[in-house]
């Protein structure tokens, strides 16, 4: 029955772009954290999406793809390196690193994530009505 | 005077269909954010007429030597066509969100429609059954 498969792809949407949300707050939160060494500085992550690949299953074609989560990626943009030698955090050198999270770009992204996930919801929530009817067909 | 299997005609066929069709639409909305995806949809009316002209399933392919294999159910997976972006975008994606909820709205009242035709025929059905 092929209007199940519209739950478990739309459901793949959901959880992918929570994880989107996730991440969006992750980064949002630790957008202001400092740190003394490049290394241990916070950086920003995405999540890349990719289109789930059919399985095989032989017995009957699959038209629809899913979504999911193929890894999260932390940025590669050079980090905020200021010259504050009175701050607590700073190295020997008198410099702090701050993390290379852009705001403005993650404040887009969430708008974006939780619109793509309302939309999902709808997706479901229409699936459900035409699974309803149907189930009640000659009655 | 059709046998009870027939009587419901092309609706059958045509909820099937429609169900393909939502699922399409679907992962079509689940991909927005995808990059390098390509929105499909299919040829409803095309499909159906292929249906029509033949009395078979509008995908199944033919088999012309003994050893071909027949595959199973009746997948719209082949028939599939790319839609025609009306914008790029950067990331290769073309799923526009607007019209692929607009097709997957349309496509639900379709399949209700459907769905109304088929309870008028077995209500039919129903009353010749019973005679009153």
């Amino acid at each position: 029955m092929s209007m199940f498969k519209v739950f478990d792809i739309a459901g793949s949407a959901l959880n992918a772009q929570s994880v989107r949300l996730n991440t969006t707050a992750s980064n949002l939160a630790n957008a202001d954290s400092v740190s003394s060494s490049i290394d241990q500085t916070y950086r920003a992550r995405q999540p890349v999406f990719a289109a789930m690949l059919n399985e095989a299953s032989g017995m009957e074609q699959q038209a629809g793809a899913g979504v999911n989560v193929k890894a999260i990626v932390e940025s590669q943009a050079p980090l905020r390196q200021t010259y504050e030698p009175d701050h607590p955090m700073a190295n020997e050198q008198g410099y702090v690193f701050r993390p290379n999270v852009n705001v403005v770009e993650e404040m887009a992204n969430m708008i974006s994530a939780s619109r793509s996930y309302q939309s999902n919801v709808e997706v479901i929530n229409t699936a459900k009505q035409l699974m309803m009817k149907t189930l009640s067909l000659g009655q | 005077m059709p046998g009870l299997n027939d009587s419901l005609g092309i609706h059958e066929y045509a909820l099937n269909l429609r169900a393909r069709r939502a699922e399409l639409l679907a992962s079509n909305l689940a991909n927005a954010d995808t990059p390098n995806y390509k929105a499909k949809d299919i040829d409803f009316k095309s499909m159906l007429q292929q249906y029509q002209a033949g009395q078979k399933s509008a995908t199944a392919m033919n088999a012309t030597h003994a050893r071909h294999i027949t595959p199973g159910g009746q997948g719209v997976g082949g028939d599939a066509m790319f839609r025609q972006p009306l914008q790029d975008s950067i990331d290769g994606n073309t799923v526009n969100t607007q019209v692929e909820k607009a097709e997957y709205m349309q496509n639900a009242l379709s399949y209700q429609a459907t769905l109304t035709f088929i309870n008028g025929k077995i209500n039919t059905l129903r009353k010749a059954i019973r005679g009153d």
